[in-house]
């Protein structure tokens, strides 16, 4: 860390923020976040409030949590495109459940894909050597198949969204909106979990170089197993948080929030090769594509110019973020 | 420098042939003639430059300074392509046919005439070889010699064959061996790269001797020559280098008792057949050997990292199968594979690497005692003197500090048995030092430690026993004050102990007999 000290005549000035960039990658990031809100203040003065607060968090909040699934999944080199279907599905049963059914059976009736999916993928991954790409898009459409005859099943019972869910993802506490009662506890397991926990160092040794963990005693399987169980668990509940926000369960309720969530996590700063990144930097990721998505809506475009726009923008941020932080 | 200089002029010349990698010199003023009809061994000991000349022959990499002439003309060989146009043709150690197509593209894709294919196939013992056979379901074996048989068809004026019978069975061998013969009664020529004197005197007529880049002899093959091969290889190092037994030693015979480690008849396909040998507490046992003589897998068979077709394996006393490195770990043996990169997390820190095998187990996944790690982690980290101003991440660190964190892992984690394979592969000569000393340490703290080398002076200076293996045996076992480079050398290449003179060149070593009398 220091080889620039031999020699500090010779560093420039850009050379040495670089260098200081890259030892502390949040910065840049910060600062683009800051950037995205003063351009929405200029554009539509006023609108950065307590209110608008409140609101991009709430629908940064279920962003960040996939966005999670995702760099633990990437840390080791994997990807976990299942996310948005076991959201979806955990959602529309708790919805279709809890019309009938007391709410604990509800909730663990809603659980239960997400276990299934998660062993699934786990397996596939960690026993068959599956590529993590190929099992969980295959593990996704398998449960859409099954949501769509499961939906068959309930049309005439009809749904209903619990009130406890409504007051989570779209109720505010003294300005702070509920879900970050979910959301923290969350964050800081993740974050405990990869820097100071046995699995979490496992996940980096194995995305890093898998045969070193390999020698050094490291069960591959145990590892992506137990990763792709937790990944589902952890979709599983962002589907109940977000059934609360939109209200309106259907049956592709989470599926726009899957390439979101990876992109949040690349420009987070995870590297998609595995044993580079961390969660602090994907929930900012999260803020700011939420920001960049309302910055967009303000900008009164047709929809298709907006997804353009928003495609060009993640591309170049993230090209941009990887050069300054990439040191070498 | 022929000594036997022949009225024919020759079918290749190579002359002072130079080759620079940065500073290091793999090859200086090497030459290599070979006449009409010939076949000519290339000896040299490990990283003697035989491979680089071999490449720079066939066109793989270009040569910084010399001349290759062939039938008298200079040519200047750019490509492989350039030096098959020219009639040298080599058949690698690694087989070339492209695994997802059949024989028929394979040949077609090299344009190769496929009747004199099929004749040579059938000439060298394979009678029925279905030429539709996609490459990837053809044995090794017949790989090779599918490879031999495709070089042969486009009749080559000079062909060059890498340890042609390396991983061949003896009746293919047989067969393999006569085709060369006859090959060069035809009049080619041929090229034989080989460690088995065995073969070379049965089938060479003179044999160029490389030492550190350079040609430093060509003899005629005749009774009694692989003693003259042998001091060529070795030079002005043959002289006796004393070696006192150590201290330690004493101590590994006093504790008498179980050996820490014992292997029985220890079989994986052809690459180890019947390797046995024990490994006592407090002791640093060398295992010497050329390259690709089953040492690598003697090494992941005892890490656990593959399972051994047949044979047993003790550890104190007690019968253990590894079917994962966690179970050889957890018996107490660790493995330092000879390349970094294969042990270490490039881009996590100092720390993280160290503790890697911390976590491994399922019990071990949950909250890390930070203190604790840090303590334990420093405390290997200054036992190994491990420069830790670029801890963060690994790959910052110098290759020599590298090589210290994969073994530093395993003092932290208290292994008592450390296999370690060439670690001083490519590090600086300091580090050497250190971790000489430490692999002494270890002896003298009753932990035992399994050491590849390829460098003979790291036998006498680290080593109370040496194990040398050949052919996937254990050849000779002696002890480190016998193990002077000359002896060393000779066993390393399969030739008996002390039988220079009632040995003719021809007898066929039995590695059974030497195994007996190694124990």
């Amino acid at each position: 860390m220091t080889d620039t000290a031999t020699m500090p005549q010779l560093v420039s000035f850009g050379r040495r923020l670089r260098r200081f960039m890259a030892d502390r990658p949040l910065i840049p990031l910060i600062i683009l976040l800051i950037i995205l809100v003063a351009i929405l203040q200029v554009l539509r003065p006023g609108i950065v409030n307590e209110r608008w607060l409140a609101n991009t968090a709430k629908f940064a909040i279920p962003l960040a949590i996939l966005a999670g699934c995702q760099t633990m999944t990437m840390l080791t080199g994997g990807i976990d495109l299942s996310v948005g279907t076991v959201a979806t599905m955990s959602a529309f049963i708790m919805a279709t459940q809890i019309v009938n059914q007391d709410p604990t059976v509800a909730f663990l009736l809603a659980m239960m894909p997400a276990v299934l999916i998660g062993l699934v993928n786990g397996i596939g991954v960690g026993v068959f050597r599956v590529h993590p790409l190929i099992m969980t898009l295959g593990t996704s459409l398998i449960g859409t198949g099954f949501l769509q005859v499961y939906q068959r099943t309930v049309i005439a019972s009809g749904a209903r969204i619990p009130d406890f869910l409504n007051w989570l993802g779209t109720g505010v506490t003294y300005g702070f909106p509920n879900a970050l009662l979910l959301f923290v506890p969350v964050a800081v397991l993740i974050v405990f979990m990869l820097n100071r926990t046995g699995f979490g160092r496992l996940l980096y040794a194995v995305g890093d170089n898998e045969r070193a963990a390999r020698l050094s005693g490291v069960r591959y399987w145990q590892v992506i197993t137990a990763l792709y169980v937790l990944s589902s668990l952890l979709a599983g509940i962002t589907g109940l948080l977000y059934i609360g926000l939109i209200k309106a369960p259907s049956l592709s309720l989470a599926e726009p929030l899957v390439l979101p969530s990876v992109a949040a996590a690349v420009i987070g700063g995870t590297s998609i090769f595995g044993g580079r990144g961390g969660y602090t930097g994907t929930i900012i990721g999260a803020l700011i594509l939420t920001v960049l998505t309302t910055l967009l809506t303000i900008l009164q475009m047709p929809e298709g110019g907006r997804r353009i726009l928003f495609g060009l923008i993640v591309l170049f941020v993230t090209a941009a973020y990887l050069r300054i932080v990439e040191d070498r | 420098m022929t000594t036997n200089p022949l009225p024919q002029s020759p079918l290749l010349d190579a002359t002072g042939v130079t080759k620079n990698y940065g500073a290091v010199a793999a090859l200086r003023t090497a030459s290599l003639s070979v006449l009409p009809g010939e076949v000519h061994a290339l000896m040299g000991a490990n990283g003697a430059g035989k491979s680089t000349l071999v490449k720079i022959l066939t066109g793989a990499i270009k040569a910084d300074a010399g001349r290759i002439l062939i039938r008298g003309q200079q040519l200047d060989i750019r490509s492989p392509a350039d030096a098959r146009r020219a009639g040298l043709l080599p058949v690698y150690q690694e087989p070339a046919l492209i695994p997802d197509l059949d024989v028929l593209s394979n040949l077609r894709l090299t344009g190769t005439p496929v009747e004199p294919f099929r004749a040579w196939v059938r000439e060298l013992g394979i009678p029925d070889l279905d030429i539709r056979e996609t490459a990837r379901h053809i044995p090794l074996a017949i790989l090779r010699v599918l490879d031999l048989a495709r070089a042969l068809a486009v009749e080559p004026d000079v062909l060059l064959l890498d340890e042609m019978t390396a991983a061949l069975p003896a009746n293919l061998a047989e067969k393999v061996l006569e085709v060369v013969r006859r090959q060069g009664d035809a009049g080619r020529s041929v090229i034989f790269i080989s460690h088995r004197f065995v073969e070379i005197s049965a089938l060479c007529d003179r044999a160029t001797v490389l030492r550190d880049g350079a040609t430093v002899g060509v003899v005629d093959i005749e009774p009694g020559v692989e003693e003259r091969i042998v001091e060529m290889m070795l030079g002005t190092r043959i002289e006796k280098t004393r070696v006192t037994a150590r201290a330690a030693n004493d101590l590994a015979v006093a504790d008498g008792g179980r050996p820490r480690l014992s292997v029985r008849n220890l079989q994986l396909g052809t690459k180890l057949n019947d390797v046995s040998f024990d490994l006592a507490n407090g002791e640093v046992a060398g295992v010497f050997a050329l390259e690709g003589q089953g040492q690598d897998e003697l090494f992941a068979a005892l890490a656990g990292s593959i399972r051994p077709t047949g044979g047993t394996i003790d550890v104190d006393g007690a019968p253990v199968k590894f079917s994962h490195p966690s179970d050889a770990i957890q018996a107490g043996i660790a493995y330092v594979p000879g390349d970094r990169a294969e042990a270490l997390a490039m881009q996590r820190s100092v720390r993280e690497n160290i503790a890697l095998p911390f976590s491994a187990a399922l019990r071990k996944w949950g909250p890390i005692r930070m203190r604790r790690e840090q303590m334990v982690v420093s405390s290997a980290i200054a036992r190994l003197q491990i420069d830790t101003r670029a801890q963060g991440e690994v790959q910052r660190l110098s290759g020599g500090n590298q090589q210290k964190v994969t073994i530093a892992r395993w003092i932290a984690a208290g292994a008592r048995t450390i296999l370690c394979f060439d670690p001083t592969r490519g590090i600086d000569v300091g580090t050497k030092q250190e971790i000489y000393k430490l692999l002494r340490e270890l002896a003298s703290q009753n932990k035992s430690v399994l050491f590849y080398t390829s460098e003979m002076e790291e036998v006498q200076r680290v080593c109370d026993r040496v194990i040398v293996i050949f052919g996937g045996r254990v050849v000779d076992t002696f002890p480190v004050e016998e193990a002077d480079e000359a002896a060393l050398m000779r066993a390393a290449y399969g030739l008996p102990r002390g039988a220079k003179a009632d040995v003719g060149i021809l007898a066929e070593v039995k590695p059974g007999s030497s195994a007996e009398a190694a124990s």
